[in-house]
């Protein structure tokens, strides 16, 4: 993030500076980050990159899945009830049109995954961006205000961390959902999704904003704004707002796979996603019916692509805040 | 001391207050009770009557104070679903979900502690690399994973262990145990390596952390240098100094342990509180999900109070300053 912001301010300055035709060019945006302690910190760790070849290649085909995928499971015209059940290509029966085999109602199992991960990353991300604003904005203005509201919004944080996430975003969804009728529910399942998840999920993002906006309110340069008259939420917004979102960025990716957890989770649960469009969660809890006739493959593949897209988060969340810790250079 | 505990149970009143009142506006929120009790066919003047005479015309203070007097007394009306006062339900599915949740936490403890005390004293030997890869695959493992694995090798594969229900439960007074029959035990060891298992990775790496931290500290080295042998300094001097904020950790995670306990009792239809509970989600069954609500937050309370209490006891530093006590959340 800072990276991003110091190259835009480099190359601003640089475009000035080319007005009044200065000698030494700065260098460009790529050479910069070439140079960059955070490349070379990811070129040192090869679980790193590991971890981010996997979430590109996840997030790839999340993006072009139905342009990748090799059927597609929401054409009910092209499933044939003849194809059920089929076990992956490289077992006895099976079909190799079908490398990760069939559920019950003869959908192939790798395109509903790509489709299904396509979902669980939009919910996640969604939900991710919600925490976000949510707690950024609370906890900056928390931090800037201080006093009663101070108190009372750091209270409310503490009450709700005391508790489970998964705990705070069943209710959220229980509340939402009965506030619904039956016919809503359906339609606005990704709302209540990333409702529940995303008000489960400030807390982090607060403490952590409030604190350094404690810190950064008291400083010269705030006085110096506040001295030439700013309004005070421009002050919070302009001025003190790009200084405290450097820890966002970890909180955020480490909240991301969490949020993928959490929509699996009230998706397996039968409180998340619809069948009709299923996300991972959804698939597990599909497939979880079939696991004693021996179907194992519908809900263990499903399993293992969760499994390994959070494990990879949470591979470069880990790296991501060493990385960006000055204490552990 | 006096004056800490009485605040600690202020702030405790607090939170409970702010739970009941959370619990009763998801009445106000969700559709009309009246509906839930008559059938189609009751005039509008019954329903009238009957809204009067349950006091549902009265200002929403007076209804809160009602609400907050009966679930003092235990009462919380009578489920939507079952048609039976949510009390009895609770009081006859609690067994189930206190047995699960003690016997994952006493599995936590007596494995991860050896567990984090092997890794922290042979930091680069190769089971403890071994042991804390798993232990990062163990937390990205969303905990219903973990037990559709579970029941994949041990029930379906192996044939072994039972994958649904508590076997057998006989009645010890009031309360229905499956501990004293071999197929209740029998029933338990899935739920309960599944359900401790976060908890173990947590243990162990906290248990680890300390060990390493303990190790490096003066009193370490000056037993070292009176010549007493490795075994006594490692589990005599460091052990002893890690185990304090090893209770505490366990002591707060009894806690998410009930409250993830419904994740748990869903996959192996596990006959407690959390599968009602979920049950009520489902259906929007209003006086379970807050009966609930209060009572796992009542959980919370006690233990974090009893918690906080312990740590003002044991350690004599934070008798200066008093509101660092609750500083650990």
């Amino acid at each position: 993030m800072w990276l991003i912001r110091a190259c835009a301010s480099i190359q601003a300055r640089h475009m000035g500076m080319a007005d009044m035709k200065s000698p030494a060019p700065a260098p460009s945006t790529l050479q910069r980050m070439r140079d960059s302690d955070i490349w070379y910190s990811f070129k040192q760790s090869p679980i790193t990159i590991a971890a981010a070849v996997v979430t590109v290649t996840f997030f790839l085909c999340a993006l072009l899945a139905p342009w990748l995928a090799p059927h597609d499971p929401f054409d009910l015209v092209s499933m044939d009830i003849m194809d059920s059940f089929l076990a992956p290509a490289w077992s006895i029966d099976g079909d190799p049109r079908f490398l990760l085999g069939t559920d019950d109602q003869g959908r192939d199992v790798l395109s509903a995954i790509m489709h299904g991960s396509r979902v669980s990353l939009f919910i996640g991300f969604a939900s991710v961006l919600l925490a976000l604003l949510l707690g950024v904005g609370l906890g900056l203005w928390s931090g800037f205000v201080g006093g009663r509201l101070d108190a009372f919004i750091m209270r409310v944080a503490e009450i709700q961390l005391s508790f489970p996430t998964i705990l705070i975003a069943l209710l959220v969804n229980g509340v939402l959902r009965g506030a619904l009728q039956i016919e809503q529910q359906v339609h606005l399942a990704y709302v209540v999704l990333i409702l529940s998840i995303g008000i489960s999920g400030w807390v982090q993002y607060a403490r952590t904003v409030r604190g350094s906006t404690m810190v950064e309110r008291n400083k010269e340069y705030v006085q110096a704004a506040r001295v030439i008259g700013i309004h005070p939420w421009l002050i919070m917004l302009r001025h003190i707002l790009p200084n405290v979102t450097g820890p966002v960025l970890v909180i955020a990716t480490i909240h991301l796979a969490v949020a993928i957890i959490s929509e699996a989770t009230l998706s397996f649960l039968g409180v998340g996603v619809p069948p009709t469009e299923p996300s991972l969660g959804t698939l597990i809890r599909i497939g979880n019916d079939f696991l004693f006739s021996g179907e194992w493959w519908i809900t263990i593949f499903p399993g293992a692509a969760l499994a390994i897209l959070v494990l990879a988060v949470n591979l470069l969340g880990d790296w991501l805040r060493d990385a960006l810790n000055p204490k552990l250079r | 001391m006096v004056a800490f505990i009485i605040r600690r149970l202020l702030q405790s009143l607090i939170v409970m207050f702010v739970v009941a009142l959370v619990a009763f506006t998801l009445f106000q929120f969700v559709g009309d009770p009246i509906n839930q009790l008559v059938g189609v066919e009751t005039g509008l003047k019954e329903r009238e009557e009957l809204r009067q005479r349950l006091g549902l015309n009265d200002p929403w203070i007076v209804q809160f104070w009602r609400f907050a007097l009966n679930a003092v007394q235990g009462d919380f009306g009578i489920s939507y679903q079952h048609k039976r006062p949510v009390t009895d339900l609770i009081v006859n599915r609690m067994p189930a979900t206190l047995e699960l949740s003690l016997i994952s936490a006493l599995f936590s403890l007596f494995v991860g502690v050896p567990m984090g005390v092997y890794t922290g004293l042979n930091r680069n030997g190769f089971l403890s690399k071994i042991f804390m890869t798993v232990s990062l695959v163990g937390i990205s493992l969303p905990t219903f994973l973990i037990g559709i694995l579970l029941i994949f090798v041990f029930s379906v594969q192996l044939g072994v262990l039972p994958s649904f229900g508590r076997g057998e439960a006989v009645l010890v007074g009031s309360w229905s145990t499956g501990l004293l029959t071999s197929s209740g035990i029998k029933a338990l060891i899935l739920p309960a390596i599944t359900l401790g298992l976060f908890q173990l990775t947590l243990i162990m790496r906290l248990v680890r952390s300390e060990m390493l931290e303990v190790l490096r500290t003066d009193y370490i080295k000056f037993a070292r240098a009176r010549g007493l042998s490795n075994s006594a300094v490692h589990f005599g001097h460091a052990l002893k100094n890690t185990l304090v904020p090893v209770i505490t950790i366990t002591g707060l995670q009894l806690g998410s342990i009930i409250a993830f306990a419904i994740i748990t009792e869903t996959v192996f239809q596990w006959p407690g509180m959390g599968l009602m509970f979920l049950q009520a989600i489902q259906n929007v069954d209003i006086p379970i999900m807050a009966a609930y609500l209060i009572l796992i937050a009542f959980f919370f309370v006690v233990i974090n109070l009893i918690v906080d209490i312990l740590y003002y006891v044991v350690d004599p530093r934070l008798r200066i300053d008093p509101s660092a006590a609750h500083g650990h959340g």
